[in-house]
């Protein structure tokens, strides 16, 4: 008994565990039991209504879709989970919510399509290692959106420290606007439109089929959607260790948790704020780089919607927690992903994919009814 | 009377100069507005006016008269004769009065709503769907709609029922929004209500199946507009023909006809707001911004507070929503979209919170802005750019300016800039709010 307990000492205090075993786990966990569950119950609600549908057979429509379904709703799950990382993260540290943190995301995609465009036209975007591009692009991403989330926050978000809640709420929505029109007419000025279209190249469209026993049809999963997924998740590995076992990452826990005293321990407030913004965009900027080559296609505005539904997500799952936005990110995916596709089929049409966008916001309104401090969070009373 | 021009004398003897700037204001605007119908200057001098009316110091009832005469004589027969400012005005008292609502939900009572323009979309859909065709089309799609489909009410003159109903519906929204989100606090209250905001939004859009409810984004057209009485609008003609200098149509009298609607609204809003403010509720209000758990400490009832505040507001927003219907005949779901809510709160954020006549300034600024300084400065770029004209120093022809560049088009960059900035440099706004006066002065004397 005491030696079994001392083994699994060993264990969690070993780094490789502690930093990569672990959270690793964490997130198959997350994947595992959000799937699962919504499976079951699609599935049992395919049961249940086979009697209503005349010409088709709803369980076998189900199911076909299935993985697919899975498919998308992990990867915009962790598209998800990336952005509602940077909400959650500011949210710890400064208590209020990051208006314009959705068009740092949106910014990181547009300057990572833009570099790929000026390859493009370079030339040398064919002769290059396609893997060597995305990287570049997802570097350029983050540098640019963490530095502009820096300035963001020196420009409009310091000077209106300790004022009212409202006041710097209001000023983030001003800089979120401000940012969509900005880069708007940067991108008008230079190219004279404002939708960028992420040119083809490399290998990332193409289908890698994996054949399962006991499935009807392979299953059919793009090299982009690996990539996002395997990136991402390097992506919160780091943003673990970076947070749980540095000695930065115990500077903002500390100034999360009380700015005045962690200020008296001699820990440089200001520069660990402008820190956490930096993580925060440079993750917000990645993701975006993703996001667009996931998409393909993307215009200023398009920060929007994914930034309101990471939003949703760093609710869900706990604001202020970091493990929680991951649950968050990936459960809100899921959600979006089987409600965008099986309402149209439940409802045989009067309801369709239109509707996923309110779909997010229904959850955010039930979860601040039921369960104001989300799935990980804990009950805090409101600070004086 | 004797007492009054007595009175009145000595007000002039007091203050002679404000008198003679209103007055001249006036004057001189007005003439100028009438020779040059077309000129921005002239009807920028006749504008500060108003402002010279509520700031300077007068006798109370000069006061009254002038603005009468300015409101019911002045801008009419300006308006008529060069019809874009009549639009103008009335842009401005719609907005002032969306401005008026949110002010009570965020001004007094601090609670932040981005989506506002969810309560004057309920509104304009509900006269939209009964004042127009839409009762016969339920089963019909979008586009596909038979010419001859009858009106579901005959008398249009069930608008006016509609504005009373449009205020109701939109209190109930109010209220059905604010039940399960206003024990919230105030960071969270915003996000909900920007997505409720994008709910009904996207609601307009899709409920065109499978009932056609809504006509999708094609928007529902026509609308039916209220019925003028014909005598009463001859008699009009008789007096009003003469002022303008040609004869004046149908149309144009219903451009008159919802100048006036607005109006009153606008002042019921402003006297609604007035007696709010230093009423009971008013300063329950004020103490839940300032300080919840002290406010429930002191026998507030929270929650009833929250939702009296958030019913006021939609409500104004509920009424001008049904006017707005009647008025475009045509609403869509791109009238109602996020961009507009912020829109609002920027006149209150540019206006002062809290402060009446504030935002009313703050509703005609960004309107002026939006529809009448951009879209100069848009034609006067486009007329550059057709030009040969050089910048002298770098040789820039403006002939290469990319016509991305188009001043009209970037009201979420001025809004943005806006809200910004007066956060950072004036969070009390152009003219602060009353409280906000004294409680400066409270700290002075400390």
């Amino acid at each position: 008994m005491n030696r079994q307990g001392s083994v699994m000492k060993q264990l969690t205090s070993n780094p490789i565990y502690k930093f990569v075993l672990f959270p690793i786990g964490q997130i198959l966990a997350f994947i595992l039991g959000a799937g699962i569950t919504l499976s079951v119950l699609v599935i049992l609600l395919a049961y249940i209504f086979r009697g209503s549908v005349s010409n088709l057979d709803l369980v076998e429509r189900t199911l076909a879709i299935l993985p697919k379904v899975l498919i998308d709703g992990i990867t915009i799950g962790f598209v998800y989970a990336t952005i509602a990382l940077g909400y959650t993260m500011v949210y710890g540290v400064l208590e209020f919510i990051n208006f314009s943190h959705s068009e740092i995301f949106m910014v990181g995609g547009v300057v990572g399509v833009e570099l790929l465009r000026y390859l493009e036209t370079q030339g040398s975007l064919a002769g290059m290692n396609q893997y060597v591009v995305i990287a570049l692009a997802i570097l350029l991403g983050m540098v640019i959106s963490g530095s502009l989330a820096v300035t963001v926050e020196r420009v409009a978000y310091r000077p209106l420290r300790g004022a009212p809640r409202l006041v710097p709420l209001i000023s983030a929505i001003g800089m979120s606007f401000f940012l969509q029109d900005a880069v708007r007419l940067i991108l008008g000025l230079t190219t004279g439109e404002f939708n960028v279209i992420l040119p083809k190249f490399g290998t990332f469209d193409d289908f890698q089929v994996f054949n399962f026993p006991g499935l009807a049809a392979p299953v059919q999963i793009q090299n982009k959607t690996i990539l996002l997924v395997a990136v991402t998740v390097v992506m919160l590995v780091g943003l673990n260790y970076l947070v749980n076992g540095t000695k930065v990452g115990k500077a903002i826990r500390a100034v999360a948790q009380d700015r005045p005293t962690a200020s008296l321990m001699g820990i440089n407030v200001n520069l660990i704020i402008s820190i956490t913004f930096l993580i925060g965009g440079s993750l917000g900027g990645a993701a975006g780089v993703l996001f667009a080559l996931k998409v393909t296609r993307l215009d200023p505005f398009v920060g929007f919607f994914p930034g309101l539904k990471a939003f949703t997500a760093a609710v869900l799952g706990g604001i202020g927690n970091l493990t929680g936005a991951l649950l968050g990110g990936i459960v809100l995916g899921l959600l979006e992903s089987f409600g965008a596709s099986y309402l149209g089929i439940f409802t045989q049409g009067a309801f369709g994919a239109e509707y996923k966008d309110i779909l997010a916001f229904a959850i955010l309104i039930a979860i601040l009814i039921f369960r104001p401090s989300g799935l990980l969070g804990q009950t805090v009373g409101q600070k004086a | 009377m004797r007492k009054f021009f007595s009175n009145l004398y000595t007000s002039i003897n007091k203050e002679p100069w404000s008198y003679i700037v209103t007055f001249g204001l006036m004057l001189i605007g007005s003439a100028l507005v009438y020779m040059v119908p077309r000129s921005l200057m002239a009807f920028l001098v006749l504008m500060l006016a108003p402002a010279a009316l509520y700031f300077l110091k007068m006798n109370n009832r000069i006061k009254l008269f002038a603005g009468l005469l300015l409101a019911v004589v002045i801008l009419p027969v300006l308006g008529v004769r060069n019809i874009f400012y009549l639009e103008v005005i009335f842009q401005i008292c719609v907005f002032a009065a969306l401005a008026l609502g949110l002010n009570i939900v965020i001004g007094l009572a601090g609670l932040l709503d981005l989506g506002y323009v969810a309560f004057y979309a309920v509104g304009a859909y509900t006269w939209a769907f009964f004042g127009s065709k839409q009762m016969s089309l339920l089963y019909s799609v979008p586009g596909a709609a038979p010419a001859n489909a009858p009106f579901f009410l005959e008398n249009p003159d069930w608008f006016w029922f509609f504005i009373f109903l449009g205020i109701g519906l939109a209190a109930l929204a109010g209220i059905l929004l604010g039940l399960p989100v206003l024990r919230l606090r105030g960071d969270y209250l915003a996000i909900v209500t920007l997505g409720f905001g994008e709910v009904i939004r996207v609601l307009a859009l899709n409920l065109d199946k499978p009932i056609n409810i809504t006509n999708g984004p094609q928007g529902i057209t026509p609308i039916q507009r209220p019925n003028l009485s014909p005598d009463l609008l001859n008699a009009i003609r008789l007096v009003l023909e003469p002022l303008v200098g040609h004869s004046v149509t149908d149309a144009q009298f219903y451009n008159v006809f919802f100048y006036f609607l607005a109006l009153i609204i606008i002042i019921v809003a402003v006297v609604v707001a007035r007696r709010l403010e230093d009423s009971r509720i008013g300063r329950a209000w004020t103490a839940i911004r300032e300080d919840e758990t002290a406010a429930i400490a002191m026998g507030i009832p929270l929650v009833r507070m929250k939702l009296m505040a958030f019913a006021a507001g939609a409500s104004f927003a509920g009424a001008m929503g049904v006017i707005y219907a009647a008025n475009r005949t045509f609403v869509s779901p791109e009238t109602f979209s996020f961009l507009q809510s912020i829109g609002v709160l920027t006149m209150v954020i540019l206006g002062g919170l809290g402060s009446i006549p504030g935002v009313i300034v703050g509703a005609a600024v960004v309107v002026f802005l939006n529809i009448q300084v951009l879209q100069t400065f848009s034609l006067y770029l486009s007329s550059l750019r057709q030009s040969d004209a050089v910048i002298p120093i770098i040789n820039f022809a403006w002939k290469n300016l990319s016509t991305q560049l188009d001043p009209a088009k970037y009201q979420k960059l001025i809004f943005g800039v806006i809200l910004v900035i007066m956060m950072i440099f004036r969070p009390e706004g152009l003219i602060p709010a009353e409280r906000r006066k004294r409680e400066l002065v409270g700290e002075k004397e400390e």
